[in-house]
């Protein structure tokens, strides 16, 4: 059996979530919400993080962005080559598609309007 | 331009945005926001990390869609915004003077005022690091700005002092652009910024922190070409014979933020040594009645949701002052009491009626503390925190009841059972 501690980052408490594996089997104490469990828990299965950036629009200004689902952290730097490679035209809203599916079938949005 | 106005707002950022529409839903329709920066939205547009609104719409955005939502809702009702236009000063009959490109020079007339201008980043000149003037030393928000809205990397081996949470965003999101983060160092033994942006932030991309450390000398003339690392003692001076040494191109400084009161102190404002805002009641009135203070001018948040919450107050307080006249105070002043580094508002006025939440920071890191708000030798209210650290803005409620029952001034504590 091998214990593993998680700092909760799904909101500013940060609990300090204990994850105890068995086997197949997991059991998540110290957890303070129903949301902490599960992200402890994805985070001795497979750890995801939501990724944030910018893409650079036809007129030069920077488009906030982030991938609309959380991708899986080994997957961070690969996601960012992507969004790196994107271009953009303006005028874009909140929640458009800027880039498909950079991993998974998870898309980029854009977090701002930009005009 | 019109001249007057019922409520001048000065700050488009989340306080400014929050306050407006509160103001406007509380019956004064009247509203001028004048904002220095292009477009609404203030620091947020800046921030474009998530995790913002998960207290106030329970689901993490980035700071342009938390800014987008207030954003829309001022732009629902008829509420006047100039933009790229700067207040120069703020006199004691709330008379507004700002300056703009199409009006040049200009004066609004207000009945009330709110200010909601934020705050700054302390400088590398406030700790008088050594070293000469070279390039690459920047504030961590000047290094967010050019990154995430101008598009281009200050430079490609950093090293961050103070581990605020700017600093601590900034470390992920250089790293997430190709730059090699070397290092985090903290003067004090505990972390300033929240303790998820350190699992996070840090953690996931294996950048160290160095707590118990500073920054002893940055190296270089004409652009920054390493740095020396010192670990300091109990009494934050650095020790000999502990330096680490660092080649890098980059100094980011995230080492806090001070409230920006320069027109609140030309309006002759009384200011807290303790928030460096201005002394307020749990209207969020100054000591000059009908100017409200909210937001990161008042006192610096750790959370955007409560800015919110706390512009809503301010709104809500403006529009009754406007519409109901000044009502004469029967205030009681809120004391810091042991272990406490500051407590806001700073007096509670009973003639206000309502519950009061009383926002503070404790002075060092407590476990399972207790905290008591007291009254002569009575404890008027009490409550449990699992733990209690400088870095997190912890707060007390006081009931209707409580409030009108206090008989003099109340002292906030902390502490530990023995």
């Amino acid at each position: 059996m091998s214990s593993v501690k998680v700092i909760c980052t799904e909101c500013p408490m940060g609990c300090e979530i204990e994850v105890l594996v068995n086997g197949d089997e997991i059991s998540v104490e110290g957890y303070g919400c129903k949301r902490g469990r599960e992200y402890a828990e994805a985070e001795v299965v497979c750890p995801r993080r939501v990724v944030t950036s910018t893409v650079r629009s036809s007129t030069g200004r920077m488009v906030p962005v982030k991938t609309e689902r959380p991708v899986k952290r080994s997957e961070i730097f690969a996601v960012m080559e992507k969004i790196n490679a994107a271009g953009c035209s303006l005028p874009v809203r909140i929640g458009d598609v800027i880039v498909r599916c950079v991993s998974e079938d998870i898309n980029v949005i854009a977090t701002a309007n930009v005009d | 331009m019109k001249g007057n106005y019922d409520l001048v707002i000065i700050g488009g950022g989340p306080a400014g945005l929050a306050a407006a529409v509160a103001a406007y839903d509380s019956g004064v329709e009247d509203i001028l926001i004048l904002e220095r920066e292009p477009i609404l939205g203030g620091i947020l547009n800046q921030c474009i990390h998530n995790g913002f609104g998960l207290t106030r719409f329970k689901e993490s955005l980035s700071g342009p869609e938390y800014a987008a939502r207030f954003i829309s809702e001022v732009e629902k009702r008829s509420i006047t915004v100039l933009t790229n236009t700067a207040v120069l000063s703020l006199d004691k009959g709330k008379l507004v003077t700002a300056m703009n490109a199409e009006e040049g020079v200009f004066t609004v007339q207000a009945k009330a005022v709110i200010l909601a201008m934020g705050c700054r980043e302390r400088s590398r000149g406030a700790l008088n690091v050594a070293g000469s003037r070279a390039a690459g030393v920047y504030s961590a928000g000047t290094a967010q700005k050019y990154v995430n809205v101008f598009g281009y990397m200050p430079g490609k081996r950093v090293v961050i002092l103070g581990s605020g949470d700017i600093g601590l965003i900034m470390a992920r999101r250089m790293t997430l652009e190709g730059a090699k983060v070397l290092a985090v160092c903290e003067i004090m033994p505990q972390t300033s910024g929240l303790k998820r942006n350190i699992a996070q932030c840090l953690d996931d991309f294996g950048i160290p922190l160095y707590l118990n450390h500073t920054v002893t000398k940055i190296e270089g003339d004409e652009r920054v070409t390493g740095v020396v690392v010192s670990k300091v003692d109990e009494n934050r001076k650095p020790i000999a014979g502990t330096e680490i040494h660092f080649d890098c191109d980059t100094v980011l400084f995230s080492v806090g933020l001070i409230p920006e009161n320069e027109l609140t102190k030309g309006a002759g404002i009384e200011l807290s040594r303790g928030t460096r805002g201005a002394v307020v009641t749990q209207s969020r009135e100054t000591s000059e009645s009908g100017v409200f203070a909210c937001g990161n001018v008042l006192q610096v948040h750790d959370l955007v949701d409560f800015v919110s919450e706390e512009a809503e107050i301010a709104g809500v307080s403006a529009a009754r002052y406007i519409l109901g006249g000044e009502v004469k105070r029967d205030a009681v002043e809120v004391k810091n009491g042991k272990n406490i580094l500051y407590v806001c508002p700073q007096l509670i006025d009973k003639s206000v009626g309502g519950k009061v939440k009383l926002f503070f920071r404790v002075t060092d890191t407590f476990k399972a503390p207790t905290v008591t708000v007291r009254c002569g030798n009575g404890a008027v209210q009490t409550k449990k925190l699992k733990v209690a650290v400088p870095g997190e803005m912890q707060s007390i409620v006081l009931s209707e009841e409580t409030v009108r029952g206090l008989n003099g001034s109340v002292e906030v504590l902390v502490e530990v059972d023995q």
